[in-house]
């Protein structure tokens, strides 16, 4: 049996989907207001079955690292293609960077610009004739007059293909436990550039499968982890387990994902976890498929 | 690398439009010797006034020498590299769409005029026109950066549409005239009339403004994207931007007698 720190790892693998990512730098007067607005911009992005878009806050950013000067927070936006990721970024930003006081919003990938998308060029037109365009080394910026100055967007955003879905599942003793191990992976995770976890806190605790009994739901509870039906379905928790935590990650790339997988799970094994799994749906729908075995093994720990 | 040393003792102008990287590139070195320029009212071989040593297949041209009457270095240039060690002559990068040109001296009039793209960078100082329209053009510069570390003569930037110009002090009259849009930076003090009849565009004062009465206060404020213009003045190690990386500026829009989509930029120094 496969364990770390005497916790076993199932060997199973995570099915992951490639979805189209985009990385915002947003900048403000304080870390504190680009926080919000990296909240802000992020929230009610857990999962594309409900939400426009999966989104998560990078890493905080000094201000030597952005193109300002100023305090900024890099956040990474996916979406099902690029038509979809622009509608969701053009909102998001629109709401809730440009509404931000003392906000900027800039690109964070390498632009190719048949695979860009425009999210200043459409927000411009809030400036109501009044905004002002700067080119430099090939970067457009728009700035918008807002009530506190100005509101500075790059016109074109780089995107990449990414990978969704990386997982994997928490079985814990107790809640407090599983919970506990969750944390600390969500933490680890964290550290891993390229990858957010886009649920609350990091943390998914109503894993789901795909379909329902009821005919018009795509997804329902993933009954084979909820402990209070193990006496009526084919459970797959072990004896003694009482609370299961799934951590979904998303990337840049699949090193990436796998980087934060593999950082996560090690955090995760801990005093009061039984077992740590993965979720996939047979290898049928994702074209990504991250076996734990592999992604622990010795000769895979290069951390990123 | 060809290495290009002036040898003319002549005080009448010599035009080398020969001397752009991506056209010597490919050449032998006798190639480019018999290569004309004209000096004067008369044609004579580019070998006639430098010495080469090396070869421009690695399209990098390094000119040594006092250049000042050699005028259309690098004019109407695409890629490549010219270094001069020494003064340029007139119309230096005038067209150029591409590459780079780095004088170590000074250069005279019409420095990267009508420029469309590439980067000019002039430790010392230049003449009137840069970047400017050339007579009778409506549209000046179109694109590309010019620097210059000195100061710099009349109508910096006259009617440019887009791109860079910096000025790392003085520059004289009508910086900015009629410009249509674009970014002009003068760290020092311009002469009279910055940006008359100037329809959009970014004009950037670091020292003391007169402005005409056609442009109307506005705001103090401090621009995040001028962050990003300094930030990248210092990556060209533009040095007089530094000093301007912190502080309040206080914006005017005009001008109004034309379009009054402008703006003129003026540094306030620290403020709390």
């Amino acid at each position: 049996v496969f364990a770390i720190n005497e916790v076993p790892v199932e060997d199973t693998f995570a099915e992951a989907f490639g979805m189209t990512a985009v990385r915002l730098v947003v900048t403000a007067a304080t870390a504190g207001w680009a926080q919000v607005a990296g909240q802000m911009t992020t929230g009610y992005a857990a999962s594309v079955i409900g939400c426009d878009a999966e989104a998560g806050i990078e890493g905080a950013l000094s201000p030597e690292d952005t193109p300002d000067g100023r305090p900024g927070v890099s956040l990474l936006l996916f979406a099902f293609n690029r038509e979809a990721l622009q509608k969701a970024v053009v909102n998001r930003v629109g709401q809730c960077v440009l509404t931000c006081p003392t906000t900027a919003c800039y690109n964070g990938l390498p632009v190719v610009r048949e695979k860009a998308i425009r999210v200043g060029g459409n927000l411009r037109f809030f400036g109501d004739t009044f905004q002002f365009s700067k080119k430099l080394e090939g970067r457009r910026f728009w700035r918008i007059p807002v009530m506190d100055g100005e509101f500075v967007c790059e016109d074109f955003l780089g995107t990449v293909k990414g990978v969704a879905g990386g997982n994997f599942l928490i079985v814990g003793e107790t809640q407090a436990a599983a919970l506990a191990a969750a944390e600390a992976a969500v933490a680890a995770v964290r550290q891993v550039p390229g990858v957010v976890a886009p649920f609350p806190g990091g943390v998914v605790r109503s894993g789901s499968k795909v379909g329902s009994r009821y005919k018009k739901l795509r997804a329902s509870t993933n009954d084979a982890y909820c402990p209070t039906l193990r006496g009526l379905v084919k459970s797959e928790l072990p004896e003694k387990a009482n609370a299961v935590y799934e951590i979904v990650l998303d990337g840049v790339d699949q090193a990436s994902v796998e980087s934060a997988m593999r950082v996560g799970i090690r955090a995760a094994c801990r005093p009061g976890v039984l077992r740590v799994t993965a979720g996939n749906y047979g290898g049928k729908l994702g074209p990504y498929h991250l076996y734990l075995h592999k992604i622990l093994s010795p000769h895979q720990n290069r951390d990123r | 690398m060809l290495t290009l040393r002036y040898r003319g003792q002549t005080k009448i102008p010599v035009e080398a439009e020969c001397l752009r990287p991506d056209t010597l590139a490919g050449k032998s070195t006798a190639e480019i010797a018999a290569l004309p320029v004209q000096h004067g009212n008369a044609p004579a071989p580019l070998g006639e006034f430098f010495t080469l040593e090396g070869e421009a297949d690695d399209r990098h041209l390094v000119i040594e020498g006092d250049c000042g009457r050699v005028k259309l270095i690098g004019a109407g240039m695409a890629s490549g590299r010219i270094d001069v060690h020494g003064n340029a002559g007139m119309h230096l990068g005038a067209e150029m769409t591409g590459g780079e040109i780095n004088v170590h001296g000074n250069a005279s009039d019409w420095v990267g005029g009508e420029m469309r793209g590439g980067r000019i960078h002039v430790r010392g100082d230049a003449g009137h026109l840069v970047g400017a329209a050339y007579r009778g053009a409506a549209v000046g510069m179109r694109g590309g950066v010019i620097l210059v570390g000195g100061k710099a003569g009349n109508e910096v930037g006259a009617n440019m549409r887009r791109g860079l110009i910096a000025v790392g002090c003085d520059s004289g009259d009508f910086p900015g005239v009629g410009m249509i849009a674009g970014s002009v930076f003068v760290f020092g003090n311009p002469g009279i009339r910055p940006g008359a009849g100037m329809k959009r565009g970014t004009i950037v004062v670091g020292g003391q403004v007169a402005l005409l009465a056609t442009f109307r206060y506005d705001c103090e404020y401090r621009p995040s994207f001028l962050e990003i213009y300094l930030r990248q003045l210092r990556a060209w190690g533009f040095v007089a931007a530094e000093r301007f990386m912190q502080g309040v500026w206080r914006r005017h829009s005009g001008d109004l007698v034309a379009l009054g989509k402008g703006e003129v930029l003026h540094w306030q120094g620290e403020k709390n």
